[in-house]
């Protein structure tokens, strides 16, 4: 390896650690990420053309924060001729600019400028796909290009995201600031959503040709743990964190060899990650102590946590996960978790009454075009010797999926009815 | 992607001499900026070498042997697993430790395919 791409995958790895911090501190002086970023960026630009020959430096974080600041001086200086405003800033920014290498912040500092990083790429001004895909750029330090394969999208998709978003939050007049009072509330739900969504994207994958992208799953529990510790008293961050882990420890067991999806149920849980679901169990526990067991994310991971519980499928508590469900319908209803509920319904009384559930939901307009309700309906006309019934109801659902590896599995459950169906066909002879 | 360090300090056969105070608030806070950094998986210290055991394996054969052992600087005092995106990324952590001697080795845990 030569020097030179030596020091091009130090300056890559030197990014990831540092960019969110470095963007952080940019954004609380200048006040805004679309400006904060750009400055890191020229940054970035001169390490690249510096370090490859003159070494990367020993505090390479100080160096990039040190090389940012004094283009931002620049900047604000020249905006300055033109807008006198911007003077108080100038100023600040001299001031700032001893105390600003990040080695000297203290630990409380840069977790404040980071947070303040967090809720503004998630504000609610933007849109959710805006707010997943700027997360991914200033917070997890991804590039445009990685952020559009991850997501299965062209590069132009995702840099026009990112140009809109920061262009929306400068006409929108946002500051880099820390909601406090009753708007943190909201706004950390608002979080927690987007880092909820990346994880979820990579653990169903909702297109594309394979089940779950681990990749993404990754970064969306980094932002997780990172969150979890610059708030430590939120209940919900745990919530979200240990339902995140919880889930992902079943990431290996949820794809079987030739890549297709093995379901819950199915699972071999040998391949169960114990690791990740100690974490989990421990950050949901955080979250119970906190007061916060009731909250959307914790109610799910306790779910989550019957399941990692239960040596095997048949050990599961099913009445619990009734139970559980019940307190998520009353907290948040909506058609889905009452799929969900109807499901554990139909483990924990029977196929009827879980059926009794889903025929409710038939007609519900958001579940018009939902694979999984036909998915679940199959399962329990299946279970209740309906076979014909529930091969329509499976070749209903692999219609429906976007995702190839799902459709693959419906239509095989669609098949195995048929065979099932030409069994009792048989027997009635 | 998930990494082992091993920390291989030497002088671990016996009693190892206590870090000062200072020495360990230094270690404190980089693991503490680890955390923050939602880096770390997991974490531990072993005690010394000589309460540990080894089992040789020989055929059918097992023999038991009692610590210490004696290629002290081969001897791992502790151990990290590190959830990084890349070995370089780990390798930038790891050059932050506040170490003054003392080897650690970098290993990727195998898994399944991920992206």
């Amino acid at each position: 390896m030569t020097a030179a791409t030596e020091a091009h995958r130090a300056i890559e790895a030197i990014w990831r650690i540092e960019s969110a911090r470095l963007m952080a501190g940019l954004a609380r002086v200048v006040g805004d990420i679309g400006t904060a970023e750009e400055l890191a960026q020229d940054a970035l630009v001169a390490a690249l053309e510096q370090w490859p020959t003159e070494g990367v430096p020993e505090r390479p974080g100080a160096w990039l924060m040190s090389t940012a600041k004094h283009r931002a001086i620049d900047l604000i200086r020249r905006r300055k001729t033109l807008e006198r405003k911007h003077e108080e800033i100038g100023r600040d920014l001299a001031r700032d600019q001893e105390g600003l290498d990040m080695d000297k912040a203290t630990g409380e500092e840069v977790g404040d400028d980071l947070l303040g990083l967090i809720f503004t790429a998630c504000h609610p001004v933007l849109s959710k796909d805006a707010r997943v895909a700027l997360t991914l750029r200033v917070l997890g330090g991804l590039t445009t290009e990685e952020i559009a394969r991850a997501f299965l999208l062209p590069v132009s998709t995702i840099a026009q995201r990112i140009v809109r978003a920061k262009r929306t939050l400068a006409e929108a007049h946002v500051r880099f600031a820390i909601p406090e009072g009753a708007e943190r509330k909201a706004r950390l739900a608002a979080v927690l959503e987007v880092i909820y969504l990346i994880f979820n994207e990579g653990f169903s994958a909702t297109a594309g040709n394979d089940w779950v992208r681990p990749a993404l799953c990754e970064e969306a529990l980094r932002l997780g743990r990172i969150l979890a510790e610059l708030t430590p008293s939120e209940p919900e961050v745990h919530g979200v964190v240990a339902l995140m882990e919880i889930q992902a420890s079943r990431l290996r067991a949820r794809v079987g060899p030739s890549g297709e999806p093995v379901l819950l149920l199915d699972q071999d849980r040998a391949h169960w990650d114990r690791l990740l679901i100690r974490r989990g169990l421990a950050a949901l526990e955080r979250a119970e102590r906190l007061g916060g067991a009731l909250g959307p994310y914790a109610l799910q991971a306790a779910i989550a946590a019957c399941h990692a519980r239960a040596a095997t499928a048949a050990e599961t508590d099913w009445m619990r996960i009734v139970a559980l469900y019940d307190a998520v319908a009353q907290l948040a209803p909506s058609p889905v978790v009452e799929l969900n509920r109807a499901v554990a319904v139909g483990m924990a009384f029977g196929p009827g009454a879980g059926l009794d559930l889903v025929d409710a939901l038939v007609g519900e307009p958001s579940l018009k075009s939902y694979h999984l309700l036909p998915a679940v309906r199959g399962d329990l006309l299946r279970k209740l010797g309906r076979s014909k019934e529930a091969r329509a109801e499976f070749e209903r659902a692999a219609s429906l999926t976007e995702n190839l590896r799902e459709r693959e599995l419906l239509q095989k459950r669609a098949a195995e009815c048929a065979a099932e169906r030409m069994e009792q066909v048989s027997d009635s002879d | 992607m998930r990494v082992l360090i091993m920390a291989k300090e030497g002088n671990q056969s016996g009693a190892a001499t206590p870090p000062t105070p200072e020495a360990m608030a230094e270690y404190q806070k980089f693991d503490e900026e680890l955390v923050k950094a939602g880096v770390v998986l997991e974490a531990g210290r072993l005690h010394p070498s000589s309460q540990g055991k080894r089992v040789r394996f020989d055929g059918k054969k097992r023999t038991v042997i009692d610590g210490p052992f004696a290629e002290a600087k081969e001897l791992v005092a502790g151990y990290w697993l590190w959830q990084v995106r890349s070995i370089d990324e780990a390798l930038e952590w790891l050059k932050r430790a506040p170490y003054e001697g003392g080897t650690f080795e970098v290993r990727e845990v195998a898994e399944y395919e991920g992206m």
